[in-house]
């Protein structure tokens, strides 16, 4: 493995470098160098042509505003009114977007009657109703599980299951959605702080601060996260145009969404979507400050458990079944 | 001073230019390829990451895999300034420089590569400092920002020192990059834990929420980054007039050999601890290894990948092999590849599926990703080869201060050169 007779330039490579060093700018030289900045030019601009069919509007208010957190009430009115303008102009509805904020002295949780439900699935469509999640991919919050008797390992569950009429037999249906956790392992994966909890215990996320890089979702022992890989498409008829800011107005693409307990509804006093539309009542949610809400009367008297309890969550939703 | 650096700037760019008809060649079909990753990375600006093959279940794909395997190759830096710096040998002490210029190369990819994936890359200033917010020290992945960057800027700044000296042809004062070279060891081993840590820290993941994650890293890392020199230094010593010593490359050889086997054997004991013991928490090992419940893609990539290091193993141990740098080369190349799969795709797939609520959605790359990738490797690979030739002749000697007597006039080609043979008439 010699290499000596690479110690020195051959004597034709050095003295072409020396003609390259040495030449005077000549009119030779002068269109080399054209023909070089026209190659140039032109492969990167076929490189980037696509770059033409850009669809997506980022206005520079949106490209510069700054975290929820730091924001006065005047310039989040303005940031809400360029908001409605977005949602008008890309999706042709009238919407109100405001930015609901927690009541004061308010905790939420959420028991989940796993002896009643039936797997019907109502949940799933109401809260994408309520919720204004993408219709075309369809995104979901609530992934209702059918699980086997004897049975608890999610890996036997049938995601997908289709039958005539439920709930078949043998079977249990168990659904899972964003379970708000107070030890919530994807606000401490996010490196910006674009999600976090609420002080009434709601995980939430700045859709106008996230920057798509879904570690929140990889983090998740619930798969609770969803990302809007487009652009999200909704029909006009499909639009509920009462949103909030950290709820359910229509997300960006590029951004990740989850269940935040209807909060534009809950903030307000009226159930959650899911739980509203439950035929079987297995759903209660409530105030776990107010020592008279239902949601109080459950975890004090029915059986009561948590899913993946080894993960150290801390979930703020509860499965429970009858005594 | 500043009029010395001006120059000094001035000579790289021109230099940059200057090379032979298979220097043009080499760096005209990267900078197609890059830009062809770029067309493509263009696409997805316009569609969103709708183009990938990603999806809510397998979130992450080949860019976080690339990302994950190339931040070993930056890390794998240092197994080359451990020796030259802290035990002084001679040997890799001429070829630190060219290792810590591979570990710029590799965190320029990184970046991109963190940068491509992102689902908003107009947003990538929330990251920074008092305009953005960050959420450090929480995040494991403000960590990885911050080491990341940190690497970059402490390599920029030693390869920066220490070829301006050379070129200045003054000694270097050890003042000005000693303490840097030790930080930068230290802080080697670090990014390559963190972005472990990355993983590792997810109790939703049990395929990755595995303490053998960090050590496994730095096995393969140390494996793949000297294996790639090895062949990376000969062809440099082949298309320059740069001297390497075999040694330096035996040396390395060494690095390769002991770091594949612990890689190896840290394989067997992750594979016993999954299989011995089955549970529930293995089940992402078995869909990787064996297929799930009839989902078997990733099953022949690995095997692929294992066989092909223990052929890498075989050729680097015995010493009828190990001795021909030519089977030398080929192990490098193999063990590379076999890392690559398996700390790639076999190590980022697996650790989504099945999902947390027991789906099993399969992953495949799509062409417009596909095709960023290699823009992306051949942008690395752009950046490397380009330092490489503005290094060398500085190492050499022959780009320095003196090799010029005419006063440098912008728009003036001026010879940097000061080349031992007879100028010609």
């Amino acid at each position: 493995m010699s290499n000596s007779k690479k110690d020195l330039p051959s004597q034709s490579e050095s003295r072409s470098l020396n003609e390259i060093t040495y030449s005077p700018l000549t009119r030779r030289s002068f269109l080399k160098f054209g023909a070089a900045a026209a190659t140039a030019y032109t492969g990167v601009s076929l490189a980037l042509s696509p770059l033409k069919k850009f669809q997506e509007h980022i206005s520079l208010d949106e490209f510069l505003q700054q975290h929820y957190e730091r924001l006065t009430p005047e310039k989040m009115q303005k940031i809400l009114a360029r908001i409605e303008k977005e949602i008008a102009r890309d999706y042709g509805v009238t919407p109100r977007v405001s930015d609901v904020k927690p009541m004061p002295g308010v905790e939420y949780a959420y028991a989940l009657n796993i002896g009643k439900c039936i797997g019907c699935r109502r949940c799933v469509y109401a809260c994408m109703k309520e919720n204004n999640t993408s219709r075309d991919p369809q995104i979901q919050y609530i992934r209702v599980l059918q699980l086997p008797k004897g049975s608890q390992d999610v890996d036997k569950a049938e995601n997908y299951y289709q039958p005539a009429t439920v709930p078949e037999k043998d079977r249990y249906y168990m659904p899972v959605q964003c379970h708000q956790c107070k030890n919530a392992p994807c606000t401490k994966a996010c490196p910006i702080r674009a999600t976090w909890k609420e002080p009434d215990g709601i995980v939430v996320v700045d859709y106008n601060w996230c920057i798509g890089c879904r570690y929140c979702m990889a983090a998740c022992p619930y798969w609770a996260r969803r990302f809007n890989f487009s652009k999200p498409m909704l029909s006009k008829e499909d639009i509920n145009t009462q949103m909030a800011y950290l709820g359910n107005r229509i997300r960006p693409r590029g951004v990740v969404e989850k269940c935040t307990f209807c909060l534009r509804r809950v903030r307000q006093g009226i159930q959650p979507a899911c739980v509203e539309v439950c035929p079987t009542g297995s759903r209660v949610f409530g105030n776990l400050r107010d020592p008279n809400s239902p949601i109080n009367y459950i975890l004090n008297n029915k059986r009561v458990y948590i899913f993946k309890e080894e993960a150290g969550t801390i979930p703020r939703f509860y499965y429970c079944f009858d005594v | 001073m500043v009029r010395d650096y001006a120059t000094f700037l001035w000579r790289l760019y021109r230099y940059s230019f200057l090379g032979s008809m298979k220097y043009y060649v080499w760096m005209s079909v990267l900078t197609i390829l890059s830009l062809v990753g770029l067309y493509a990375y263009a696409e997805q600006a316009v569609s969103g990451l709708a183009i990938t093959g990603m999806t809510d279940q397998v979130s992450w794909g080949v860019y976080i895999a690339n990302f994950t395997f190339i931040v070993g190759l930056a890390a794998a830096a240092v197994m080359l300034v451990i020796p030259a710096y802290i035990y002084n040998n001679k040997h890799l002490h001429d070829v630190v420089i060219l290792g810590e210029l591979l570990a710029i190369a590799a965190i320029v990819m990184c970046l991109l590569f963190v940068n491509v994936d992102l689902g908003r890359p107009d947003r990538f200033w929330h990251l920074s400092p008092v305009i953005g917010v960050f959420n450090f020290p929480v995040s494991m992945l403000s960590w990885d920002v911050v080491v990341l960057i940190g690497y970059l800027v402490l390599n920029i700044h030693i390869c920066g020192y220490l070829l301006y000296m050379r070129y200045l042809k003054r000694k270097p004062s050890p003042l000005f990059y000693m303490p840097f070279v030790f930080i930068a060891i230290f802080w080697a081993i670090s990014i390559h834990t963190v972005t472990a840590f990355l993983y590792v820290g997810l109790v939703g993941r049990p395929f990755w929420n595995a303490a053998i994650v960090a050590p496994r890293f730095i096995g393969s890392a140390f494996t793949a980054g000297p294996g790639l020199m090895i062949v990376a230094f000969q062809i440099i010593r082949r298309y320059s007039n740069y001297k390497i010593d075999d040694e330096a490359l035996h040396i390395l050889r060494q690095i390769v050999t002991i770091s594949l086997f612990v890689n190896l054997f840290l394989l067997g004991c992750e594979a016993f601890k999954e299989f011995y013991a089955e549970s529930v928490h293995s089940r992402s090992a078995r869909y990787l290894f064996f297929g799930l419940d009839g989902y078997t893609q990733l099953r022949p990539w690995i095997w692929f990948a294992i066989t092909i290091e223990i052929i890498a193993g075989v050729l680097l141990i015995v010493p009828a092999f190990a001795k021909k740098m030519s089977y030398v080369n080929v192990a490098c190349v193999l063990a590379f590849i076999g890392i690559w799969i398996e700390k790639g795709m076999g190590m980022i797939v697996p650790g989504f599926l099945p999902t947390p609520l027991g789906e099993i959605v399969e992953y495949f790359p799509t062409v417009p990703e596909t095709l960023v990738c290699i823009g992306v490797w051949s942008f690395g690979l752009l950046m490397y080869s380009w330092m490489i030739h503005l290094a060398i002749p500085i190492l050499n000697g022959e780009l320095s201060i003196r090799s010029s007597l005419s006063e440098i006039k912008p728009g003036l080609p001026e010879a940097p050169v000061d080349w031992k043979q007879p100028r010609p008439a």
